[in-house]
């Protein structure tokens, strides 16, 4: 009953400096909108980047040969000759965890087809790599299993090389182009998958058999790495050390020993580069928060202005019997009044300003309901908080001495 | 008659630095239902501590203050704010009415804080009060939009809407010019006659012939306690005056 006779009193109260409350609330109305804003991008560039990182298979484990922590001259991982395909044949024999796997050999030379050449990767991969990668076959179609055990001379082309070799529009499959001396049979064209987070272009690559990579252009024995997909992306860290203990048994390697092979899983990456836009946001809305503050110090500052200013009042209401809780209830209830309004005004503007960042700069945004709930509770907050002392100071007057206040 | 006020060896003495300043030095009266007593004296004869003290604004340092019969010395900073809402009126000098409002948000003021009455109840008695005092015309105007007079009447409404069982004025008349003065000392005398008990504190000597009992207080102590059996009409007075000083 009093509290509702309080609001009045102080909505009224505020009815009557309406320019005053106004160029009060700014403040916080700008701080929240701020806050809003800066917590809109920093989510949505977090959250494009976590899109592209699962794009390219989120659950993904790389296994490459040699050591990450041996001492000494360290060769480049493709130079070192410690993973076998006997140990990608015991992985997918005895590795649980792993869903899909295959292993890579790449040669990169000049690809070829009649006046046309282009240099680019012949990566030597299984069947499997396309379920790792999430890629698929757009025209033709993908080597078999059996093309991979006859290391046969077939291939599968991205669609920059498809570009290079075919200009005039040619269908390219059943064209026998070459690698290096090596002619190959075109059988299909994987799908176009433009650019990824870090600048590389995924479609200038050529899929071909391991086997053939390693019999007829490298004629080597060993892999250049194994890439795997964990069944479960949760569970990549208990994958990688099965992983790990069935390669250690496979090199028959004491317990003292290094690991002779590195694994990394793009999780690693992942967290890697969220936890940099994490940090961005933060910073960002720290910047923000600190607006909001200074909003909130221009509460106070009106609210210790009002309270003088109406000390005659505040020594009426007091004889009237107003006790110091009323008087202090009117003006905590004005500054949060102030605070909450101005939030909600905030959250609005923060919304209209992100929307507009998305149409005009055309970045990813995306409004939390977390960033709305807490601005508006750190609203509240700041009401209360820097509204308190100004009004107790005002229940604090004392009516004999405030009535006559000139 | 009922006792509304009844003060016994009423001392207050304030600490300034060093000092100690006795306002009150010992004041004893009791005032019965329905009296309208003028308490008089020049500043500094410490009428408006015992102004403040009747008003439950002040606690006495000593001496016995009974308001309809109850014990207000020892009461907290809270009760005394209940008390001074249920049971007294305040009007004051300069009005003290709430800058931008309404003649009846003005008188409704002390209700607010009375949670006892609904908000109907609350217009219902402003309306009736402003009525009461001749501004039933005038209860939607603004305080900045009436003249001092009728800011006055206002005010007098305030402190009656509580159906308080005493009214204090504080120098009610003190800013008025002399034809308005007479106005509102003729309200106060029918509300007087209506039964309410009033308290009115001046330093204009006039004013006791109005009045059915004058107080003078003199260093703290009262000097004289008159009844007065001869009260002279404020009206008859108002028409006495001259024509051209228009309110």
């Amino acid at each position: 009953m009093i509290a509702a006779n309080l609001l009045k009193v102080a909505l009224k109260a505020m009815n009557n400096n309406k320019m005053r409350c106004f160029l009060t609330m700014l403040g916080v109305i700008i701080g929240v909108g701020a806050v809003i804003a800066m917590l809109a991008i920093g989510q949505g560039s977090k959250n494009s980047i976590k899109a592209q990182i699962s794009e390219m298979g989120s659950n993904m484990i790389m296994i490459f040969p040699g050591s990450e922590n041996r001492g000494g001259v360290r060769q480049s991982a493709s130079d070192m000759q410690t993973l076998k395909p006997a140990d990608y044949e015991a992985l997918s024999r005895e590795a649980q965890g792993i869903l899909y796997m295959t292993p890579t050999v790449n040669g990169s030379g000049q690809w070829i087809y009649g006046n046309n050449n282009y240099p680019s990767q012949a990566q030597g991969v299984n069947t499997q790599y396309l379920d790792i990668r999430q890629r698929t076959v757009s025209e033709g179609e993908m080597f078999t299993e059996e093309d991979v055990r006859n290391a046969a001379k077939v291939c599968v082309l991205g669609k920059t090389l498809v570009e290079n070799l075919f200009p005039d529009g040619t269908d390219p499959i059943g064209k026998v182009v070459r690698f290096g001396k090596i002619p190959m049979t075109v059988i299909g064209v994987l799908d176009e998958k433009g650019y990824n987070t870090m600048g590389q272009d995924q479609d200038d690559l050529a899929l071909v058999p391991y086997t053939t990579v390693m019999k007829r252009v490298l004629a080597s024995d060993y892999l250049q790495g194994i890439q795997a997909s964990a069944v479960d992306e949760n569970r990549t860290q208990e994958t990688i050390s099965e992983i790990t203990d069935i390669l250690r048994d496979q090199h028959r390697l004491r317990e003292d020993q290094d690991s002779d092979f590195t694994i990394r899983s793009m999780q690693e990456l992942a967290e890697m580069i969220s936890s940099t836009s994490s940090m961005m946001t933060v910073l960002l809305a720290a910047v923000a928060g600190i607006s909001l503050l200074v909003g909130g110090i221009g509460i106070m500052n009106i609210m210790i202005v009002s309270v003088t200013e109406r000390t005659r009042e505040i020594g009426l209401r007091m004889s009237i019997g107003a006790t110091g809780r009323d008087i202090m209830m009117q003006f905590l209830i004005e500054a949060v009044i102030l605070s909450v309004t101005g939030g909600i005004l905030g959250i609005l503007i923060g919304a209209l300003a992100t929307w507009m960042i998305s149409i005009f700069a055309n970045w990813p945004v995306a409004i939390s309901t977390t960033s709305v709930v807490l601005s508006f509770a750190v609203c509240t907050i700041i009401g209360i908080v820097f509204g308190f002392y100004p009004a107790a100071k005002a229940s604090r007057l004392d009516p004999i001495e405030a009535i006559r206040y000139e | 008659m009922k006792e509304i006020i009844k003060i016994v060896d009423l001392k207050r003495y304030f600490k300034v630095g060093e000092e100690t300043v006795k306002a009150l030095r010992g004041v004893s009266f009791t005032i019965h239902e329905g009296e309208f007593v003028t308490i008089m004296g020049t500043s500094g004869s410490g009428k408006s501590t015992l102004l403040n003290t009747l008003g439950c604004l002040d606690t006495p340092t000593s001496g016995e203050y009974l308001l309809d019969g109850i014990s207000v010395q020892k009461m907290g900073k809270n009760e005394r704010a209940k008390i001074r809402n249920r049971k007294i009126g305040f009007i004051f000098q300069n009005y003290n009415l709430l800058p931008k409002t309404t003649a009846m948000e003005n008188v409704e003021l002390p209700l607010i804080y009375n949670p006892t009455v609904s908000a109907k109840e609350r217009a219902e008695r402003a309306e009736r009060c402003l009525r009461d005092v001749g501004l039933g015309e005038r209860l939607y105007h603004k305080s900045n939009q009436m003249s001092g007079g009728q800011q006055q009447r206002v005010a007098i409404a305030r402190a009656l809407v509580n159906n308080p069982v005493i009214i204090l004025a504080d120098e009610a008349t003190g800013n008025l010019d002399t034809r308005t003065s007479f106005s509102i000392l003729t309200l106060f005398q029918r509300l007087h006659r209506e039964g309410k008990t009033i308290i009115f504190v001046t330093h204009n000597p006039d004013l006791a012939l109005y009045s059915s009992r004058n107080i003078m207080l003199r260093d703290g102590r009262i000097t004289s306690d008159e009844y007065n059996h001869n009260i002279q009409s404020a009206e008859e007075a108002l028409r006495a005056l001259p024509k051209d000083m228009d309110e």
